[in-house]
């Protein structure tokens, strides 16, 4: 049996509060492609930043190629063949391919960057582990999926035999993933070791050879890819239960339309972002909206609230015009609204949860009354959201910022299910959020349409939209290009809708 | 906090040969006399609703650095007013308070304007509306609203004497506090004591202080929840210049009963410093005017033991520096012990979410 390439043994790190790891080890053998799958909080990430050297760990050895290794910094790390692509990259949008890749160890002297031998030596990489990237492309003007590849060509440029990947399909359409695996495989045939964290078993089944399953701090698992090996055996393992699933009943759709949009378009500096939208929304029915983020959802989400006026064209809410009406007016009737970033328009962090479990509506029963705030009948509102909606919480009285992101994302959740509203705005409500929580917020999308609701969900996650929509709406550039069944539709043709290879 | 200061203050007094001890000592004792007392709470009454006026900006994260500016043309309008309207007494102190805050809510609104419909940065143009009010203030100083009496110094009218604030040493005599004839306690100091409970009741107990404070903690999340930015911009600009009016008023109908060259300059800035001491609190701000009016006082009696008196700008000065920094590390220190107490509550083995 050959050495494995990399060990990590006893692994031990503790944040205040947290055991992130909890005597973890780890195994990867050399040209592999292992997986490293768990729940949000399990540990993967802290992890695979100990080795690749932004974290020390307080207990545990790391030992690469039989050697034990002590690494400082991420450059030691580095300097020992073990780069890592981060989920959110870290590219200069202005710069070209090769400037961003040689940023900070270009080659020739201090006063002049020999560029010529930079595009050669990158153009090298490219072909032979098959990345198809020109080196003079203008990164700003390239697709998430080739951003993915730079970053990938920057740690292969400084020299890495083993590339760590986090989440690396979390921003990719299906036909990008493919391309993204088909990139691993070459590498792998090239020497190259790959690791990635993520939490699609899906996925992790497709490509991986290997596969270590990880859960509150240590691992449980490391199993060998074989056809025998499913989904649900991988979710049991992760979380102890089986996966949670988004199909919700389709029912007899009411025919009251609680939401339309006539015709909308919204201009900024002659540039559609959002061009000629129409859609309606009924009682008891989900509507989602899938695309690739940057294609207007935002926008459609903003005019929708009242953040933003549309140049052209009618919302009506229940029948009646809105379209000038203040964000204020339109919660007051009822829209309900679960923002893509909780921490940057769905919470006061530095405030109370009972404070913020006013956010939206601090404009009568419970939270005010003649002007003036109410504290008790809204504190023990807020009690009521933290008790049915699982919320973790010592009390009330705690401040946001102490729970955590899932915690924070159910509290919204729950202010937003029990005010009410008749049209629900969701924008990516379980992103960021691990399996259980998932199920929570699920189970409650399910619930407001079994009363009534509407609701209008934006996400990314193809899963998510397929199981709980009644119709599927694809904008692209601002349009909507294809108005689909969710029961009938197939991955690959709704990424092509998304990426606009449809048209 | 006030510990550490005096120490940076100490050794900036060693250095060029003073005794702290004996300079320390002098500002005490003129501290700690009846008529020290009494400059002090008069003093702090001012800073106090100065200091109220900036605040309200603060905590919706609007820097109205204006104050000044906003201050002195309201003391300038009515102070015109008071010395000519001659109206009845009582009903002239209410007009007159009611033209300095209006002139210093219009001085404050037209930046706040500004910050609404061009998005001029509100610092920017508070300060340069500042540098208005000088010329404008210069200008009808001497000419239109001048006392003719006078050729010495340009100045209003003096105000009659039945449309000035009392003092409350009758009241205090009342219950057997005797004051020398000399010192008067002002009653601006209720007034103050009005606006610290207007403060608290609105910042903290209505909904409008909810909207208030929630712009200032996330203003993206307090857009969604439907507050209107522009609406709390002016309405807030208005509230702030108009406390600083009223906080003019403190000088012009308390002590100087004129308005002119001899006017005090700073009183805006000093209310910006006491803010921030007292972390836009209202109880906070109560103790910082207090604290600095007190080392004014106390300097007061350097000179008399042959120390500058501008050791109390510097302690004034560190004390600001500490206690941002104090309040800062307090804050981070905080953070992190909610997070672990919210954590805690978790069982051990539970999924860490």
């Amino acid at each position: 049996m050959r050495e494995p390439l990399i060990r990590l043994v006893g692994i031990v790190k503790k944040f205040p509060g947290v055991v992130a790891n909890d005597g973890v080890d780890l195994t990867i053998d050399e040209g592999s492609i292992h997986a490293v799958v768990g729940e949000n909080g399990a540990g993967k990430s802290t992890l695979m930043k100990i080795l690749y050297g932004s974290q020390k760990p307080d207990a545990g050895e790391v030992w690469i190629r039989g050697v034990r290794q002590n690494f400082g910094s991420a450059k030691d790390a580095i300097d020992c063949g073990v780069g890592m692509v981060f989920q959110h990259f870290k590219l200069a949008a202005n710069f070209t391919v090769w400037e961003n890749v040689v940023l900070g160890c270009e080659p020739g002297s201090a006063v002049r960057i020999n560029s010529a031998l930079a595009k050669q030596q990158i153009m090298e990489l490219s072909v032979r582990y098959g990345l198809h990237i020109d080196p003079n492309s203008i990164v700003g003007e390239l697709g998430v999926g080739e951003r993915q590849r730079v970053e990938i060509l920057k740690v292969l440029y400084r020299g890495a035999k083993v590339i760590i990947l986090d989440e690396p399909t979390a921003v990719l359409v299906p036909q990008e993933v493919e391309s993204l695996f088909g990139s691993l495989k070459d590498l792998v045939a090239n020497g190259v070791t790959v690791v990635f964290i993520s939490h699609k078993l899906d996925e992790v089944l497709n490509v991986a050879d290997r596969i270590t399953v990880m859960r509150a701090g240590r691992t449980v698992a490391e199993i060998d890819v074989s056809p025998n090996i499913s989904r649900n055996d991988l979710a049991r393992m992760m979380i102890g239960a089986d996966l949670p699933r988004p199909e919700a009943k389709r029912g007899i759709l009411s025919e009251r339309i609680i939401l339309e949009l006539q015709n909308v378009s919204v201009e900024t500096q002659g540039r559609k972002l959002i061009s000629d939208v129409s859609l309606s929304v009924r009682e008891g029915e989900i509507v989602g909206i899938a695309g690739v983020e940057g294609n207007g959802q935002t926008e459609l989400l903003e005019v929708i609230l009242g953040l933003k006026e549309p140049d052209i064209g009618s919302i009506l809410l229940e029948g009646e015009e809105i379209r000038h009406w203040s964000v204020r007016d339109r919660r007051d009737k009822g829209i309900g609204y679960i923002p893509s970033d909780r921490q940057y328009d769905g919470l006061m962090l530095s405030a109370t949860l009972w404070e913020n479990v006013a956010l939206g509506h601090q404009r009568g029963y419970p939270a005010s009354s003649n002007g003036f705030m109410t504290k008790e009948p809204l504190r023990r509102h807020t009690k009521d959201v933290v008790d049915q909606f699982d919320v973790r919480t010592p009390g009330v009285d705690v401040i946001a910022y102490a729970l955590s992101g899932g915690n924070q994302q159910k509290l919204v959740v729950g202010r937003e299910m029990l005010s009410h509203p008749n049209l629900l705005l969701a924008a990516h409500p379980t992103r960021g959020i691990d399996v259980g929580v998932q199920a929570l917020v699920w189970a409650s999308l399910r619930e407001a349409k079994r009363e009534g609701k509407g609701l209008l969900l934006v996400s990314a996650d193809l899963d998510e939209l397929i199981g709980l929509s009644d119709v599927l709406l694809v904008l692209f550039r601002g349009s909507i290009v294809a108005r689909l069944d969710p029961q009938s539709v197939s991955p690959e043709v709704l990424g092509s809708y998304m990426t606009g290879a449809n048209l | 906090m006030l510990a550490l200061s005096t120490s940076i203050a100490a050794v900036a007094l060693i250095i060029p040969g003073y005794s702290p001890r004996i300079a320390f000592g002098a500002m005490i004792e003129n501290v700690a006399t009846a008529s020290g007392i009494v400059t002090v709470l008069n003093s702090a009454a001012r800073y106090y609703v100065m200091g109220v006026a900036v605040a309200f900006g603060f905590k919706m994260n609007l820097f109205n650095i204006g104050t000044n500016g906003q201050y002195q043309v309201g003391a300038l309008f009515a102070g015109a007013a008071a010395g000519s309207l001659g109206l009845l007494g009582p009903i002239n102190i209410a007009i007159t308070i009611g033209i300095a805050m209006f002139c210093g809510a219009v001085w404050s609104l037209i930046p706040g304007m500004l910050l609404v419909t061009r998005n001029v940065n509100i610092v920017v143009g508070t300060i340069m509306m500042n540098g208005i009010a000088v010329g404008l203030i210069g200008y009808f100083l001497r000419t239109r609203f001048r006392d003719p009496t006078d050729n010495l110094t340009a100045h209003t009218k003096t105000i009659p004497t039945d449309s000035r604030l009392p003092d409350l040493n009758r009241i205090l005599n009342f219950v057997g506090i005797e004051l020398p004839v000399s010192t008067k306690l002002h009653s601006f100091l209720l007034i103050a004591v009005l606006v610290g409970v207007v403060f608290y009741v609105v910042v903290y107990k209505s909904r409008f202080g909810f909207d208030l404070r929630a712009t200032g903690r996330n203003a993206a999340a307090a857009r969604a929840s439907g507050v209107s930015a522009n609406r709390m911009v002016l309405i807030t600009m208005s509230i702030s210049g108009a406390l600083a009016g009223l906080a003019g008023m403190s000088v012009l109908l308390n002590q100087a009963y004129e308005y002119g060259d001899r006017f005090p300059l700073q009183l805006g800035f000093t209310g910006i410093a006491v803010a921030l001491l007292g972390r836009n609190s209202p109880s906070g701000i109560a103790i910082a005017a207090f604290v600095m009016a007190a080392i004014e006082q106390g300097s007061r009696g350097l000179a008399m033991v042959g120390i500058p008196p501008q050791i109390g700008q510097i302690l004034q000065g560190t004390l600001l520096v500490v206690a941002v920094v104090a309040y800062e590390l307090a804050n981070r220190r905080g953070r992190i012990t909610a997070i672990r107490e919210a954590s805690g509550v978790l069982a051990p083995g539970a999924s860490r979410l």
